[in-house]
């Protein structure tokens, strides 16, 4: 019998960003189960709230959405989208809001715990899908809603006027929030919290655009990843600090000839969408395997909160990549497919998010004109394991691979 | 040189053998594809009707569903390059071919030179598809290869809209149940392929000249549902169902040159 060789695992170094990151990701639900332990009250709110208003209140809170992309990583998935469906909501429901309300009955799961909500925070510039999911929550669970209405913008800026409807509702829901918790609003600690969100963006934009070297410094799929802390805990000193480790670590990638992208990068795409968390290692795999490299997706640009008060902290919650038109959506990828010389674009046409996945044909058929790439799609659920085909997407992929090549004039056909 | 392509679809397989890249020595088709001895078959067949051995095969490609599970293979492709340069040989110059398999449909664009330049497939679904048209058949008691003469018999097509397969099949039911001719509702099933796979060629842009490839090319009532759908002619030829393995067999010998250069 062959002898058992024991892998040793390195263990992972304290002062690089991605153990610091791993360490804030796996704090944003340790402080808040502490805080819940300890009797204060805790909320569920939704990714593209102004997390700096309960950061600067001090109110301990958790992410619904980064939940449910855990669980369907580590393979709970399908069985809470099977619970809901069980409790009367449609399959065609995004996958999110079917793990959420699921758990939010179970109020366990073994893939990722976390404390059930005394209030939910939801903000209407995500989807409509979302604003159901949250009041479903509050009516199931009987507690407060806190509801922003920050309507969809079909003009290229943002007006005085929509800044002034938003900015009403910021300071009614601060007050909401001051009541139902005790906590107070400072003028000093949002500058702090403001302070440490612009830090943690600035950082996140330049590490995301080290992209423009060829090779690129890094694996594409690592943004996926360090993305939660930007969701959860952008507006956090140590956030900040570790997005300025992940920047010198590209940085330095660059210089010394470095990637995370194990292998060759032969191929330098773009891939559009929520990734689709069971099947990550598929779909990854899928794409190293041929050398191909996801060098930018529209997250680099999307979590960049850059702003120097109030106002323009309500600005730029206008400007979230779901609440903007299309003509918008697609110049902001145009200009990530050229500042980092994409060559190929993977859209994942995803069954659960129908405002993303709508307007895709046609913004995806503008940005492969723009830039002339090719442009290849695929059907999958970015948390619903049913609604994805190992054998399409992977033909698709070599499709898309055989164009890039035959476009450099090699074998491809 | 002699290099072999071969294509290892869902429910067929299919093998051809190129003789210098540009003579078709022999061909091979199997009712039987992944999972079942149908590749082995299909590559049985045609070294025995060309006459040579293993050996006097300098390349082999695979494509299709199985590509990557035929070991004796020295390289895969795409069935969607397959089909671009398969279709490219037998009508030079194609800008647009439509293949329909067993169970995907796809549409691939082609650039002047005959390189794939872009392509768009169906979705999950399978309404659009081969299988599609198998369920129909089915349930209508015929061969899969009898639907086009019906069609052609057809007097007022029955619509067949829904574009699900399990909805479509209960829209075929009523249809019957309704007494409507059993013709008519194949010549609905027909238009009702072509609308799905309309609508993708329109997502992919429809450049003449048009060809159809992969098995269902063989089925006229859809090829001149699709001339209607697409309003352009549609080609096709009497080896569109081995185009994938004929691009294979090409790209075998395309490969193969490379190499000798490089
Ligand atoms: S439908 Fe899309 S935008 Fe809405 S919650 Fe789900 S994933 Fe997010």
């Amino acid at each position: 019998m062959a002898e058992e060789v024991k892998q040793v695992r390195k263990p992972p170094d304290p002062n690089s960003a991605k153990y610091k990151l791993g360490q804030i990701a796996a704090k944003a639900y340790t402080d808040v189960i502490e805080a819940k332990a300890r009797g204060e009250k805790i909320g569920w709110v939704s990714s593209n709230f102004p997390v700096e208003i309960p950061e600067t209140l001090g109110i301990p809170v958790c992410y619904p959405e980064n939940q449910a992309a855990a669980i369907a990583a580590r393979g709970g998935g399908e069985r809470l989208c099977q619970e809901a469906e069980g409790d009367g909501y449609s399959n065609d429901i995004c996958a999110y809001a079917r793990i959420s309300l699921a758990y939010a009955k179970l109020g366990s799961a073994p893939e990722q715990d976390m404390p059930l909500p005394d209030f939910v925070l939801c903000c209407s510039n995500i989807c409509d899908c979302m604003i159901k999911w949250y009041e479903n929550l509050s009516r199931e669970l009987n507690i407060p809603l806190i509801m922003l209405d920050i309507p969809f913008n079909p003009d290229y800026e943002v007006s005085d006027a929509e800044v002034a409807y938003v900015k009403g509702q910021f300071l009614a829901a601060i007050r909401q929030m001051e009541e139902l918790t005790g906590k107070k609003w400072t003028e000093e600690k949002f500058q702090e919290v403001m302070k440490n969100s612009c830090r943690t963006s600035r950082a996140w934009l330049e590490a995301t655009s080290c992209a423009k070297y060829t090779p690129s410094p890094f694996n594409g799929f690592d943004l996926l990843n360090h993305m939660a802390v930007m969701v959860t805990a952008r507006g956090k000193a140590e956030a900040a600090d570790a997005m300025e480790t992940l920047l010198k670590e590209y940085q330095e990638n660059h210089e010394t000839g470095k990637s995370t992208f194990r292998g060759e990068e032969k191929y330098r795409i773009m891939f559009e969408g929520i990734a689709c968390w069971p099947w990550l290692r598929v779909t990854s795999t899928g794409l190293k395997s041929r050398g191909i490299n996801m060098v930018t997706t529209i997250y680099a640009d999307a979590f960049g909160f850059i702003y120097d008060d109030f106002d323009g902290m309500i600005r730029a919650y206008c400007k979230v990549p779901n609440a903007i038109n299309l003509e918008l959506a697609r110049d902001k990828r145009v200009k990530l497919c050229k500042a980092n010389s994409v060559e190929g674009l993977l859209v994942h046409v995803n069954r659960s998010c129908k405002l993303w996945s709508g307007f895709m044909n046609e913004m995806s058929r503008q940005i492969g004109a723009e830039c002339d790439i090719p442009v290849v799609s695929f059907d999958g659920d970015q948390a619903d394991p049913r609604n994805f085909s190992e054998a399409q997407y992977d033909t698709r992929v070599q499709g898309l691979m055989e164009i890039m090549e035959a476009r450099k004039g090699g074998e491809g056909a | 040189m002699i290099t072999l392509g071969i294509d290892i679809g869902s429910t067929t397989s299919k093998c051809v053998l190129l003789e210098d890249g540009n003579r078709i020595a022999a061909t091979a088709l199997v009712s039987a594809g992944i999972g079942t001895g149908g590749a082995e078959e299909a590559y049985r067949r045609v070294l025995t009707a060309a006459g040579v051995d293993e050996g006097a095969v300098a390349r082999k490609m695979a494509t299709g569903y199985g590509r990557k599970r035929w070991p004796a293979a020295d390289g895969e492709l795409s069935e969607l390059t397959a089909h671009a340069l398969g279709c490219h040989y037998l009508l030079p110059g194609v800008r647009t071919v439509i293949d329909i398999g067993g169970q995907d449909a796809k549409v691939i664009s082609l650039d002047g030179q005959g390189r794939m330049s872009g392509f768009v497939m169906n979705d999950k679904c399978a309404a659009g598809t081969g299988r599609f048209l198998e369920v129909m058949a089915g349930i209508l008691k015929v061969e899969v290869g009898e639907l086009a003469a019906m069609a052609a018999r057809a007097r007022a097509p029955a619509p067949v809209s829904s574009t699900c397969t399990v909805f479509a099949e209960s829209e075929v039911i009523s249809q019957l149940a309704n007494g409507a001719a059993r013709e008519d509702v194949v010549a609905g099933i027909c238009r009702s392929v072509a609308a799905r796979v309309g609508a993708l060629a329109r997502r992919a842009g429809v450049r003449e000249p048009v060809c159809m490839s992969g098995g269902v090319a063989a089925n006229d009532g859809v090829r001149r549902a699709l001339e209607e759908v697409l309003g352009v002619p549609v080609t096709t030829f009497p080896q569109a169902q081995l185009a994938g393995a004929l691009g294979a067999a090409l790209w075998a010998w395309q490969t193969a040159e490379h190499k000798e250069m490089t």
